[in-house]
C-alpha cells in the first residue's frame, strides 16, 4: 500500500514538474528568444548557474552519503590478510576523492563561469605540450604506486606456500546450499568426483582412497581462529562464488576443477560480535526488524526473529533461481572449542557404513538404482 | 573507389523521381540518413522495454516481494501470481536488461544511429562504402530484436542466467528454466546481431579509409569520425569471438559437445561432459565483453568532443592527444579483460597482468577527461541541451571510472567483485555517460536528421532531472555493495545481515523511477517534434563541420553538385584570424593566413 502511494506521489510530482516546464515556456512567448535549442544569454546564465547548483548537489549529496551510509559499510576485517586489503582501500579511497573533488569542481565551475555571452569570444588554446604531459605523467606515477602495493598484496594473498602450515579444508557448492569437507587428522582431502556422488555421499568422496578415511562432511563448519585454513572449493552443477565477505575472500567454484583461497581467521565469532561497531550494527538491523515485526504481527503474520552475528558463506556467481538463499554459517572457534567441534564429528567413513547396515535391503535397492541411472545415461549418450 | 565514385549531382532530381517508392525510401533504404533514422527509433523502442525492466526490477528489490498490480499486468499470471514477482522471472528481467541496454541500444542504436548519419556527411562522401550491405546490416540487427523480444514470450521463461551467460547455467535447462527455449533465441538473437555489427563495422572502416572528400586527411578528420573509425576496428576484432563463443555453447547445449562442460550432477543424474571448462567460456565472453565496454563508450565520447567544441566556440583542447588516447584505449582495451575474472579460478599470475593492464587506462583517460575540462576553460559556452548532457558525460565518466581504479586492482576486487559495487561502477561509467552521449548526439544532430528542432526547455527538464537521478540511483549503491550485498539477488530478506541496506534500497528505486518517467518528458519532445518542431536553419549551431554544409532536405548523395573540399581542421573556432567565432573547414585559406599550431 505504501509502495501504491509512492508511485502516485511520483506521478503527481511528474505532472506538476510538466506543469512547469509549460510555464516555463509561456513566460518566453512574445519575447525575442525561440522555442528552438539554440541557448540564448539568458538560458546560458540560468543554466550556469544550474551548473554551479549541480556542484554542490554533488557535494552535498556525497557527504550525507558518507554520513548516512558509510557506517554500513564492511568494517574491521575478520582475517590476516584482511588488514592489507583494508589499508590498500584507504589509499585508494583518498587519491578518488581528491581527484573526484578537484575535477567536478573545475567541469561545473568552468561551465559556469565561462557560461556564453554575445559578443564574448572564446580564447583560441588548441594545444599544450606540458599541461598535457603533466596529466599523463601524474596519474602514471600514482598509479604505478598502486600497482606496485596492489601487486605486492595480491601475490601475499593469492600464491598459497604449500609447505605452510595450514587445515585443509574443502568447500563444496550446488544448486543452492553448501557443504564443507574438513580434511580431517592427515589434513589431506581424499580424491573425489561426481561420479562417486551416491546416497550419504553427496559430495561423491572417493573411498577407496585412503585420504578419504578421516574427511568429515559438515553443513556449519567451525574454524580455529589464529591458524591459516586453506580452502579448496568445488562446485557439482554450475558456477557458484565462495564469498566471504568479513573475511575479504572470495573464490569462484566452477565445476570441472578445483580452484583454492587461504586465509587466517583473527577473531572468534564471539570477539567479532563484541566489537563496538558491531555491537551498533545489529542494534540497528535488531530495530529495524522489531519494527517490521508489529506491521506483520498487525497483518497476523509470525514476527521477525532478533538477529545475532555471524559469518557467512554466501554465493555471489548468478547459480540458478534460488541463488538469493544458498548460505552456510562459519563459526570461529577458539583452538580449543574447534579440537572439542572436531571430535564430535563423525567421519564421512563412518556416516556411510551407518547409512548402509539398518538394512542391507535398502543399501542393495539403492546400488540397483545407481545402476539403473548408469544405464540410462548410456542410452541417453548413445542416442546422441 | 574514388570519392567521386557515384556522382550523380547534376540529374539528381530526375533520378530522385522515378526510382524511390515508398519501400525503398522507408524501409529498404540504402541512404544512410535513412538508415540512422532506422537505428535510432528502433533504438528508441528497445530503450524503453530495457529501461521498463530495470525499474521493475528495481521496485521488487525496494519492496521485495511486495504485490503489484503492475507486475501481474505486464508479467501475467504465470511469472507474477497475485502481483508478486518470481524469482524465475526477476532473473530474467535482469538478464534481457543487461542485454538490450547494452548490445542492443548502446552498441547498435548508438554507433548504429551516429555512425551511419555522420560518417558519410563529416567526411565529404555521398553514402556508405557499400549502401546494401549497410540495409542488411540494419535488418538483420532488426530481425535480430524481434528475436530477442520473442523470446519474452516462450513458455519456459526468456534466458535469466545473467547477460553475461556463464556457462554451465546457460548451458543445462535443468539448471534454470530461462536456459531452455529462451537461451536457444537468445543465442540466434545474438548470432545475427554479431552478424549485422560486423557488416556495419566494416562499412565503416573502408568508407573512413576509402571516401574522404579532397583535403580530408586522417588529421583533419572530426573526433567523432575517429571515434566511430576506432569502434569499428574494436568491433571488427572482438565481436567475432563472441560469435565462436555463443557457437560452442550451442553446440555444447544441442550436440553434446564439452567445450564448457565437465563432471556435472544435476538432478541426480551425472551427466556425460567431461574436459570442457567454463573458465575458458569467461575468457572468449571477456574478450568482447571488455572491448564492448570501449565499442559502447568511444562513440559517446566522440559526439561529446564535437559537441563540447563546437559549444565552447573553442578548439577541442590536444586533439592529437584526443586521437592518440582513444587509440591507446581501443589497444589496451583488448588486453584487459581478464580484470573480470580475477576470482574465477584463473592462475593469480594472471590477475597480476591484468591488474597491470587494466590500471594502464587510467591514463588515456585521465588525458581525455582533463582535456575536456581545459576546453571548456575561457570558452564562450552555449549551454544547450546537447551540451549539457555532453558535460554531465564527462562528470558520470569522472566519477565511474575512478572507482574503477578499485575494480582493476585485483587485491581490492577480491571483496567487491559481484556486488552492487560493480554495478554502481559501470552503470556510471559506460551505462549513463554513453546515454548522455547518445542524447547528446539525439539533441544536437536532431536537426541535421529531421530539419527541426527538438524543444529547449523540454531538453533542459530532461537533462536536470536525468542527472539528479542517475546519482541519485548510483551513488548510494556503492555503498550497499561495499556492505557486501551481492547482485543478481531477488530479495535480500535471507539476509538479516543486510536488513539495515533496505532502506537505501527504497531510495535508490524511488530516484529509478522519476528518472525513468522523466524519460517522457524526452520521448513526447522527440516524436512531437519530428512533426511540429521549428523548422531548423542551415547550420544552426554554428557548427565548422560539413554535415552542416549539406542542405537539410535529405538527398540521396548528398550535395547537389560537388562534394566540398576541405582546406582546415575541424576545429577553428574563435579563430583569432577570423572575425566570425567560427571557420566551417570547407573554407579555403585566406591569403598568407597561417595554421594554427594544433
Amino acid at each position: 500500500m505504501t509502495s501504491l502511494l509512492v508511485i502516485i506521489v511520483l506521478v503527481l510530482l511528474a505532472v506538476a514538474l510538466w506543469q512547469l516546464t509549460k510555464i516555463f515556456d509561456l513566460t518566453q512567448v512574445g519575447s525575442e528568444s525561440d522555442s528552438s535549442q539554440v541557448a540564448s544569454d539568458n538560458d546560458n546564465n540560468v543554466q550556469g548557474y544550474l551548473m554551479f547548483g549541480f556542484l554542490a548537489f554533488i557535494y552535498i549529496f556525497s557527504i550525507y552519503g558518507l554520513f548516512t551510509w558509510g557506517p554500513l559499510v564492511l568494517h574491521t576485517p575478520a582475517s590476516a590478510h584482511g588488514g592489507q586489503v583494508d589499508n590498500l582501500m584507504n589509499i585508494t579511497w583518498v587519491l578518488i576523492f581528491i581527484v573526484q573533488a578537484i575535477t567536478q569542481v573545475l567541469l561545473h565551475y568552468f561551465a559556469f563561469k565561462y557560461r556564453g555571452k554575445k559578443d564574448q569570444k572564446a580564447l583560441y588554446f588548441a594545444d599544450n605540450n606540458k599541461l598535457e604531459a603533466i596529466w599523463s605523467v601524474i596519474p602514471a606515477v600514482v598509479l604505478a604506486g598502486l600497482i606496485l602495493y596492489g601487486l605486492y598484496a595480491w601475490t601475499n594473498i593469492m600464491f598459497i606456500d604449500e609447505d605452510e602450515d595450514t587445515i585443509v579444508i574443502e568447500l563444496y557448492a550446488q544448486q543452492f546450499n553448501w557443504t564443507a569437507r574438513v580434511s580431517g587428522e592427515d589434513n589431506v582431502l581424499g580424491k573425489a568426483n561426481v561420479r562417486y556422488i551416491e546416497g550419504v555421499n553427496i559430495l561423491g568422496v572417493d573411498l577407496a582412497d585412503p585420504y578419504a578415511q578421516d574427511d568429515i562432511v559438515v553443513k556449519e563448519l567451525h574454524i580455529p581462529k589464529g591458524k591459516k585454513i586453506h580452502f579448496k572449493m568445488r562446485s557439482q552443477d554450475v558456477l557458484h562464488s565462495a564469498y566471504m565477505p568479513y573475511f575479504r575472500a572470495q573464490m569462484n567454484c566452477v565445476p570441472g576443477m578445483v580452484t583454492e583461497f587461504a586465509f587466517e581467521p583473527i577473531y572468534t565469532t564471539s570477539e567479532y560480535r563484541e566489537l563496538p561497531y558491531m555491537i551498533e550494527k545489529v542494534a540497528n538491523i535488531n530495530a529495524i526488524r522489531s519494527k517490521k515485526s508489529i506491521e506483520l504481527v498487525a497483518n497476523g503474520k509470525a514476527a521477525l526473529d532478533p538477529y545475532a552475528f555471524d559469518f557467512l558463506l554466501l554465493c555471489n556467481k548468478i547459480c540458478g533461481a534460488s541463488h538469493y538463499n544458498m548460505q552456510m554459517k562459519i563459526i570461529v572457534d577458539t583452538p580449543e572449542d574447534y579440537k572439542a567441534w572436531l571430535k564430535q564429528q563423525t567421519v564421512l567413513a563412518d556416516q556411510m557404513k551407518a547409512a548402509a547396515s539398518p538394512s542391507s535391503e535398502d543399501g542393495a535397492s539403492a546400488a540397483d538404482s545407481l545402476k539403473a541411472k548408469d544405464t540410462m545415461a548410456v542410452v541417453k549418450i548413445a542416442m546422441k | 573507389m574514388s570519392a567521386e565514385g557515384h556522382d550523380h549531382g547534376h540529374d539528381h532530381e530526375h533520378e530522385h523521381h522515378h526510382k524511390e517508392t515508398f519501400i525503398t525510401k522507408y524501409i529498404f533504404s540504402i541512404d544512410h540518413k535513412m538508415i540512422a533514422k532506422q537505428y535510432l527509433i528502433s533504438g528508441i523502442v528497445m530503450g524503453i522495454i530495457g529501461v521498463s525492466m530495470s525499474l521493475l526490477f528495481r521496485m521488487q528489490l525496494a519492496w521485495p516481494e511486495e504485490s503489484f498490480k503492475i507486475f501481474n499486468v505486464l508479467l501475467g499470471d504465470k511469472w507474477a501470481p497475485n502481483g508478486v514477482m518470481t524469482n524465475d522471472i526477476y532473473l530474467s528481467l535482469v538478464t534481457i536488461h543487461g542485454t538490450i541496454m547494452v548490445f542492443f541500444v548502446l552498441t547498435a542504436a548508438l554507433s548504429g544511429t551516429f555512425s551511419n548519419l555522420l560518417i558519410p556527411l563529416q567526411i565529404g562522401a555521398r553514402d556508405m562504402a557499400s549502401g546494401f550491405m549497410n540495409m542488411v546490416s540494419y535488418w538483420l540487427f532488426f530481425l535480430s530484436s524481434i528475436i530477442m523480444v520473442s523470446s519474452l514470450f516462450v513458455e519456459s521463461g526468456p534466458a535469466n542466467s545473467g547477460w553475461t551467460i556463464y556457462p554451465p547455467l546457460s548451458a543445462l535447462p535443468q539448471a534454470i528454466g530461462g536456459s531452455g527455449m529462451g537461451m536457444t533465441l537468445w543465442l540466434i538473437s545474438m548470432a545475427i546481431f554479431i552478424a549485422s555489427s560486423l557488416m556495419g563495422s566494416l562499412n565503416y572502416i573502408v568508407t573512413v579509409i576509402n571516401l574522404r572528400t579532397k583535403g580530408m586527411s586522417m588529421t583533419r578528420l572530426p573526433l567523432t569520425i575517429w571515434a566511430f573509425f576506432v569502434t569499428a576496428i574494436i568491433g571488427v576484432v572482438s565481436f567475432p569471438v563472441l560469435l565462436s563463443a555463443a557457437l560452442l555453447l550451442i553446440f555444447d547445449r544441442s550436440f553434446g559437445t564439452s567445450f564448457f562442460l565437465s563432471d556435472i550432477y544435476i538432478a541426480g543424474e551425472v551427466l556425460h561432459y567431461q574436459g570442457g571448462s567454463p573458465v575458458l567460456f569467461e575468457h572468449l565472453f571477456w574478450f568482447l565483453g571488455h572491448p564492448e565496454v570501449y565499442i559502447v563508450l568511444l562513440p559517446a565520447l566522440g559526439i561529446t568532443s564535437e559537441v563540447i567544441a563546437t559549444n565552447s566556440r573553442k578548439p577541442i583542447f590536444g586533439y592529437r592527444a584526443m586521437i592518440m588516447s582513444i587509440i591507446a584505449i581501443a589497444f589496451l582495451s583488448t588486453i584487459v579483460w581478464g580484470h573480470h575474472m580475477f576470482v574465477s579460478g584463473m592462475n593469480p599470475f594472471l590477475g597480476s597482468v591484468f591488474t597491470f593492464t587494466t590500471l594502464l587506462i587510467a591514463i588515456p583517460s585521465a588525458v581525455k577527461a582533463f582535456n575536456y575540462i581545459t576546453t571548456l576553460w575561457k570558452g564562450n559556452l552555449q549551454l544547450n541541451p546537447a551540451m549539457l548532457f555532453s558535460i554531465g558525460l564527462v562528470s558520470t565518466f569522472i566519477t565511474g571510472g575512478l572507482t574503477g581504479i578499485i575494480l582493476g586492482d585485483s587485491t581490492l576486487d577480491i571483496n567487491v567483485h559481484d556486488t552492487y559495487f560493480v554495478v554502481a561502477h559501470f552503470h556510471l561509467v559506460m551505462g549513463i555517460s554513453a546515454l548522455y552521449g547518445m542524447f547528446a548526439g539525439i539533441y544536437h544532430w536532431f536537426p541535421r536528421m529531421f530539419g527541426r528542432m527538438l524543444n529547449k526547455n523540454l531538453g533542459y527538464v530532461h537533462f536536470w532531472v536525468t542527472a539528479i537521478c542517475a546519482y541519485g540511483v548510483f551513488f548510494p549503491m556503492h555503498f550497499i555493495g561495499l556492505a557486501g550485498l551481492p547482485r543478481r539477488y531477488y530479495t535480500n530478506t535471507n539476509f538479516p545481515l543486510f536488513d539495515d541496506l533496505q532502506n537505501v534500497n527504497v531510495l535508490i528505486t524511488t530516484f529509478a523511477l522519476i528518472g525513468g518517467a522523466f524519460q517522457l518528458v524526452f520521448l513526447y519532445n522527440f516524436f512531437s517534434s519530428i512533426f511540429y518542431g521549428k523548422k531548423s536553419v542551415q547550420n544552426p549551431w554554428k557548427s565548422n563541420t560539413l554535415e552542416w554544409t549539406a542542405p537539410m532536405e535529405h538527398i540521396h548523395g548528398n550535395w547537389p553538385g560537388e562534394i566540398p573540399e576541405v582546406h582546415r581542421w575541424p576545429y577553428d573556432y574563435s579563430n583569432p584570424n577570423h572575425d566570425e567565432d567560427f571557420v566551417p573547414q570547407n573554407v579555403p585559406m585566406k591569403p598568407g593566413e597561417e595554421v594554427l599550431h594544433h
